[in-house]
C-alpha cells in the first residue's frame, strides 16, 4: 500500500462513516465562533430546538466589528449601531448555549485566527473548522482546518460533525534560503502568482521544503492563511519540533500528564515518504523577492521590482479584460514601476499579519524613522490583546507611536473594514492584510498586499521600496 | 429548503472571471443578524452608483446603468451565467443569501470556489458546471437574443438552449438528492448520532487532551 499524506492522515482519523452516496461524515475537534457568521446558525438551533453537541469543542470571540479604540467602553464604544447588534448577539447567544468566549474587554480577545493558536486551542491532528476561510490558518499546526458557511456552523454545532468530499492532495515545496527582507508573506504571495486564485480549488495543500521547516509558526501561519487565495480551503504544514515547542505551556494544552502521550501522537502527523499527491508544485526560494499586488486579485502580485503588466499582452480575453479592469480601478498605468505606487495608508495587522513577529518586523524596519508626510495614517492593530501586550513590554508601541503610527485595539479593522477603521475612495494602502478585492478595505480604496516589513517600510517612503536591497 | 426540480429561467450573464464573494454581497451588509434581506444588495457596488449601507430604502439609490442586473431585458432573471472561480474569497453565506433572495435559482460557470460551491447547495442554489467552450458559447447566444432563457432538469442533469442544445452536467448525488426533496443536512445527519457517539468515545480514549473533562 502507498503511502498517505498528512492530509490522508487527518481524514482517515476523523472519519466517522463513510456513506454509501460517496460523502462522509468527518468529526470536529475544534470549533472557533465569531460575531458575523453564527448570528443565523444559533438562530437556526434555537428554532429547531437542538442543543450544541459538545460544548467544550466550541470557542468564540468577537473581532470583524470591533473598535480599535476606546476599548475600556465595551460594547458601549461601539458607534455603528448595527455592528454593536451583531457584537451583543454573539455574547447572549454564548451565555444562552453556555459556549465558552472571550468577550470585548477580556485580555485574551482579538483575530480569532490569532487567539486560537495563542491559547493553545488549535492543536496538531485536530480537525479544526471556522465561519471564516482564513481558518486555513490553523493548518499550520498539522490540522485539517478550512473555513464553512453558516449552514455549516449551524451543523457542526448540532451534530459535531460535517458532510464532507475528500478533497485531492497537492505538496507545494519551497527549497533553499529566503533572502534578507524576504519572508513568510512573500512566500505565499509567490505561490498564489505561480498558481493562481484557482490553482488550489479542490486541494487540501501541504506546505513543505527547506524554506517552511525553517520558518517560525508565525510564518507558517501566514502561509496557510493564505491557502485559500490560493483557492484551497486547506493548508498545511508536517509537525516538527517547532509546532511541540510552541504549544507546550499554553492555556489549552495537553496537562503535564497527557502531554508525552500527545506529542508521541503529533510526531506521526507527517506526510510519509511514498505519500502519494496529485499535485506538486516547487519554488526555488533563492527566486523569491518581496511581493507586492497591483491588482484586485491576490494573483495580480509581482516582485517590488518589476513593472505593471501591459492587458495587450494577454492571449486570453477574459484575463486581458479583468487586466485592464484592475489596472483602471487601481489608477495604474501599464509599464508603471511599483516602487513609484505612493500610499495613502498603511495597516499592519489582520489575521495574515498581527502575530508578535509581524510587529516585530515591522518594528525593526520603523525604529528612529517617522512615516512620511505625504501618508494619511498608518495603523498598527495587533491581532489579540496578549499581542498587544506582548509587544508593550518590548517597548515597540513606543517605536511606532514616535514614528507617527498609531497603535490600536485588537481586531479584524481595515482588512475588511467592517468597523470604523477603511480607505476612502482611490485611496492606496499598503496592507499586510490578504485580500485586494475592490472595495475590500473600504469602498473604491486599492489596496496593495505586502509584508510587514515592506507595509513599515512603504510607511517612512511614502512609497513601495526593495526591502531586500536595503 | 425549497425544493428544485426543473424550470426554465431568463439568463443574467456576467462574463468576468473571479468573482468574489466581497463583491456579490460587500462586508457592510454581513453585519445582520438575519438570513434575509440580502436580495437587494446583491452586487451593491456594481449594481448602485452610491455607497450602500444597512436597513436603506434601494429602490430610490441611483442605479449603474452599464450593469448587466440593471439592463431592462434582464430583469426577473433566474438563471446568473458567470465566468470560471465564481465566489471566490470570502466564506460568507450571505452570497448565496444574496443570490437566491434576488430570484436567481441556478449559476452556470467554468468552476467555482469550493466554500461557495458548498454553501449554495444548503440555499437550494444549484452551481452548475459546464465547460468554458459551453459557457462562452452561451454568453454569446444571450448577447444576441433578447429573452434568452434557459431549462435546467436536475432529475434528468441538463441544461436546454432555446435552440433546443442539451448540455449534461455533473452532480453529487447526495447533493442532489438533497435539492431534489428540499432536505436538511442536520436531520439526516442525526440519523447517525450513534456513530458520531461511538466515535467519540474511541477518540476519547485516543486523544484525551482535546476533551476538556478528561484531565
Amino acid at each position: 500500500m502507498a503511502g498517505q499524506t498528512l492530509y490522508d492522515k487527518l481524514w482517515q482519523d476523523h472519519l466517522v462513516k463513510q456513506r454509501d452516496d460517496g460523502t462522509a461524515l468527518i468529526y470536529i475537534d475544534r470549533h472557533f465562533i465569531h460575531e458575523v457568521t453564527s448570528p443565523q446558525a444559533f438562530e437556526g438551533l434555537r428554532l429547531a430546538g437542538r442543543k450544541p453537541w459538545r460544548l467544550d469543542a466550541n470557542l468564540a470571540t468577537p473581532d470583524h466589528n470591533v473598535p480599535t479604540t476606546d476599548r475600556e467602553k465595551g460594547i458601549a464604544g461601539i458607534e455603528d449601531p448595527v455592528s454593536k447588534i451583531q457584537v451583543e448577539t454573539l455574547d447572549d447567544n454564548c451565555d444562552e448555549f453556555g459556549i465558552p468566549e472571550f468577550k470585548i474587554r477580556d485580555l485574551r480577545q482579538g483575530i480569532v485566527h490569532v487567539v486560537g493558536p495563542e491559547q493553545g486551542a488549535t492543536l496538531p491532528g485536530m480537525t479544526v473548522v471556522c465561519g471564516d476561510s482564513h481558518t486555513a490558518t490553523h493548518g499550520a499546526f498539522g490540522c485539517l482546518a478550512h473555513g464553512i458557511g453558516t449552514s455549516e456552523v449551524e451543523h457542526v454545532l448540532a451534530t459535531q460533525c460535517l458532510i464532507q468530499n475528500k478533497m485531492k492532495n497537492m505538496l507545494i515545496r519551497v527549497e533553499g534560503k529566503l533572502k534578507p527582507g524576504v519572508g513568510a508573506k512573500d512566500v505565499i504571495l509567490a505561490i498564489i502568482g505561480k498558481i493562481g486564485t484557482a490553482g488550489g480549488t479542490g486541494f487540501a495543500i501541504e506546505f513543505a521544503g527547506e524554506v517552511i521547516r525553517s520558518m517560525s509558526m508565525e510564518g507558517r501561519m501566514t502561509v496557510c492563511n493564505m491557502a485559500i487565495e490560493a483557492g484551497a480551503r486547506a493548508g498545511m504544514v508536517a509537525v516538527d519540533d517547532t509546532t511541540i515547542d510552541y504549544i507546550k505551556g499554553r492555556p489549552f494544552a495537553p496537562s503535564s500528564n497527557q502531554w508525552d502521550q500527545a506529542v508521541n501522537c503529533w510526531r506521526g502527523l507527517v506526510s510519509d515518504d511514498d505519500a502519494q499527491f496529485d499535485q506538486i508544485v516547487e519554488l526555488h526560494a533563492g527566486d523569491i523577492k518581496p511581493q507586492v499586488t497591483w491588482g484586485t486579485s491576490p494573483e495580480m502580485v509581482l516582485p517590488v521590482d518589476a513593472c505593471t503588466p501591459d492587458p495587450a499582452l494577454q492571449s486570453d480575453s477574459i484575463k486581458q479584460k479583468g487586466y485592464q479592469r484592475a489596472l483602471e480601478y487601481m489608477g495604474l498605468q501599464p509599464g508603471q514601476p511599483i516602487t513609484d505606487i505612493y500610499v495613502d495608508r498603511v495597516f499592519i495587522g489582520s489575521c495574515t499579519n498581527s502575530r508578535i513577529e509581524d510587529i516585530r518586523e515591522a518594528a525593526a524596519i520603523v525604529k528612529g524613522k517617522k512615516v512620511a508626510v505625504s501618508v494619511k495614517q498608518a495603523l498598527v492593530v495587533p491581532g489579540s490583546g496578549l499581542v498587544k501586550q506582548q509587544a508593550e513590554q518590548e517597548g515597540l508601541d513606543k517605536i511606532f507611536v514616535a514614528a507617527g503610527f498609531e497603535w490600536r485595539d485588537p481586531g479584524c479593522s481595515m482588512c475588511l473594514a467592517m468597523n470604523a477603521d477603511k480607505l476612502g475612495s482611490g485611496e492606496h494602502c499598503a496592507s499586510t492584510s490578504n485580500r485586494n478585492f475592490e472595495g475590500r478595505q473600504g469602498m473604491g480604496g486599492r489596496t496593495h498586499l505586502v509584508s510587514p516589513g515592506m507595509a513599515a517600510a512603504a510607511a517612512v517612503a511614502g512609497h513601495f521600496v526593495d526591502i531586500s536591497q536595503a | 429548503m425549497q425544493k428544485f426540480t426543473k424550470y426554465t429561467g431568463l439568463v443574467l450573464p456576467i462574463n468576468r472571471a473571479n468573482i468574489d464573494t466581497d463583491q456579490i454581497i460587500p462586508k457592510q451588509f454581513l453585519k445582520s443578524i438575519k438570513r434575509t434581506g440580502f436580495g437587494p444588495n446583491l452586487f451593491d457596488e456594481w449594481r448602485y452608483l452610491d455607497e450602500g449601507f444597512p436597513g436603506q430604502d434601494c429602490s430610490k439609490r441611483p442605479l449603474n446603468k452599464d450593469f448587466e442586473l440593471n439592463q431592462p431585458r434582464y430583469q426577473g432573471a433566474s438563471v446568473l451565467l458567470a465566468q470560471d472561480n465564481f465566489g471566490c474569497g470570502s466564506s460568507r453565506e450571505h452570497a448565496p443569501w444574496a443570490i437566491s433572495e434576488y430570484g436567481v435559482r441556478a449559476v452556470i460557470a467554468p468552476s467555482y470556489a469550493d466554500i461557495f460551491f458548498n454553501n449554495s447547495f444548503k440555499n437550494g442554489l444549484l452551481p452548475i458546471v459546464l465547460n468554458k467552450d459551453i459557457v462562452d458559447r452561451l454568453h454569446i447566444e444571450v448577447s444576441h437574443a433578447e429573452g434568452y432563457a434557459l431549462t435546467i432538469d436536475l432529475e434528468q442533469q441538463t441544461v436546454t438552449s432555446p435552440g433546443g442544445d442539451v448540455y449534461p452536467f455533473e452532480v453529487d448525488a447526495f447533493r442532489k438528492h438533497c435539492l431534489l426533496n428540499g432536505l436538511d443536512d442536520i436531520g439526516l445527519t442525526l440519523q447517525d448520532a450513534q456513530a458520531i457517539h461511538d466515535y467519540q468515545e474511541k477518540r476519547k480514549q485516543s486523544s484525551p487532551w482535546i476533551f476538556s473533562d478528561t484531565d
